[in-house]
């Protein structure tokens, strides 16, 4: 009986750590949003090392981020002249570029204090969740909507980012037409300029 | 006061030459260049500003005690509510001017000159300052072209007409410009140095909130320009709708065809 026991003990040690780092989220988009902030505030409130918060701030993004859908947005209407393996390449860049664009932001905040405030579905694939960054002594409160895609209703995926009305993925569109125009519509200089920021 | 008045006339007339009726109701968040070249190398210039001036100063003003921040930050945003209720009457929003109306008063008495919030505390709601430039987009005029002011930043044709109507409507402004002093609303000392004073310290207490945020803007953009145009513009619209909800507007035909690939 107590070697029953150990050995149960021993497989719940094991397979414990596993449980917490394969999270399901909610599907309701609200919880989703909450569980995401409350994962993200553990590991930025943690004594981790900067790259040690980026690579848990990474995983959490992958699982829940629809980072390739936000790349080919992002790239607009350029997605449809680019060959299978320059579109290949693009999604490997941009998926690099995202998660360190996306990492760097959220690891200048040591100790964010978010609260989840409503959420509104505005249509059968979007909900938006509201949430506040609340204010300390030197910032003042900013308003963070989640653009959540509920396509599949059992696994929600942010889209986009709205702070204070503001779009991020809008945002970043505009700078990768803006380096692809002054470039003569040129992929590979976009490829080029993305490498630099991600070797920085 | 006359001269005073036909500048205003000057950018009304100016505003409806940019009137567009068809861009009134879905304005985008885009706006052609007037002059990029010109425009990237002033950002630059502003950013170098910024760098030896700007934000050396906001720092300065962040390590001050948050009581003297807050009071400052509440004054001078109490007196620019004068600008914002100019702009409600123009915009045709009576209910937003009443409520800028009670904010002033109450913050301005029982507040003591606007230095504490109480009219938050009394359900007169914080909401978005009003310009000239906003109430031009109201009436309908289109943005016209975007291009960099050396200092001032960011801008578009319609919002720098919006700037000179600015001085002309701002209570502020007069009452320190105003040579003939009226015991009543006692401006007897108020100088035209008082309305730079107060510019000033808005801009600074603007800056000290954003010191993080630009930072990181600065970090993570790989084109420093294009985004902050892209964030002026998103952000100017949104102004100008006064919309709550953050995702209206949003043009989903890209996102369509992604998810029919």
């Amino acid at each position: 009986m107590k070697r029953t026991l150990t050995s149960f003990l021993l497989l719940f040690l094991i397979l414990a750590p596993a449980q917490s780092t394969a999270m399901a989220y909610s599907s309701d988009p609200e919880k989703f949003i909450g569980e995401i902030i409350d994962e993200a505030k553990i590991i930025l409130s943690s004594q981790d090392s900067q790259e040690a918060k980026a690579k848990k701030l990474s995983e959490i993004a992958l699982k829940t981020v629809d980072i390739k859908g936000i790349g080919y947005y992002t790239l607009g209407s350029k997605r449809k002249e680019l060959s299978p393996e320059e579109l290949k390449k693009y999604e490997e860049i941009f998926q690099k570029y995202f998660l360190k664009s996306f990492t760097s932001r959220l690891t200048t905040y040591s100790d964010p204090k978010i609260a989840v405030l409503s959420s509104e579905k505005i249509s059968d694939k979007y909900t938006i969740v509201k949430t506040m960054l609340l204010k300390t002594t030197k910032k003042p409160e900013v308003k963070i909507d989640w653009r959540v895609y509920t396509k599949d209703p059992d696994k929600p995926l942010i889209r986009d980012l709205i702070i204070e009305g503001l779009k991020l993925a809008r945002t970043q569109k505009e700078e990768f037409a803006s380096i692809l125009s002054s470039n003569n519509n040129d992929i590979n200089a976009l490829f080029k300029v993305l490498e630099n920021f991600i070797n920085k | 006061m006359l001269k005073r008045l036909k500048i205003l006339a000057t950018v009304f007339v100016l505003s409806l030459v940019v009137y567009s009726p068809q861009l009134v109701a879905d304005e985008r968040y885009t706006a052609n260049e007037c002059f990029e070249k010109f425009s990237r190398g002033t950002l630059k210039f502003n950013q170098g500003l910024d760098k030896v001036i700007f934000k050396p100063v906001a720092k300065g003003y962040r390590a001050l005690p948050v009581p003297i921040r807050s009071g400052t930050s509440n004054f001078v945003g109490n007196l620019r509510s004068l600008l914002t209720f100019t702009n409600n009457i123009l915009q045709g929003d009576f209910r937003g001017a009443g409520n800028t109306a009670g904010r002033f008063t109450i913050n301005t008495t029982v507040g003591i000159l606007g230095i504490f919030d109480p009219a938050s505390k009394m359900g007169f709601e914080k909401k978005s300052r009003e310009d000239f430039g906003q109430t031009l987009g109201v009436w309908g005029a289109d943005s016209g072209c975007y291009f960099v002011l050396p200092v001032l930043g960011p801008t578009t044709m319609r919002d720098s007409l919006g700037l000179i109507g600015n001085v002309f409507i701002d209570p502020v402004y007069h009452l320190t410009h105003n040579s003939e002093t009226d015991v009543v609303i006692g401006n007897e000392n108020l100088s035209e140095h008082n309305y730079y004073y107060y510019k000033g310290t808005d801009a600074v207490d603007f800056r000290s909130k954003n010191i993080e945020s630009i930072d990181s803007l600065e970090k993570n953009s790989i084109d420093f320009y294009a985004s902050v145009k892209s964030l002026y513009l998103q952000n100017r619209s949104q102004k100008i709708s006064n919309s709550p909800i953050s995702d209206k507007g949003q043009d989903d035909s890209d996102w369509e065809e992604i998810d029919n690939q």
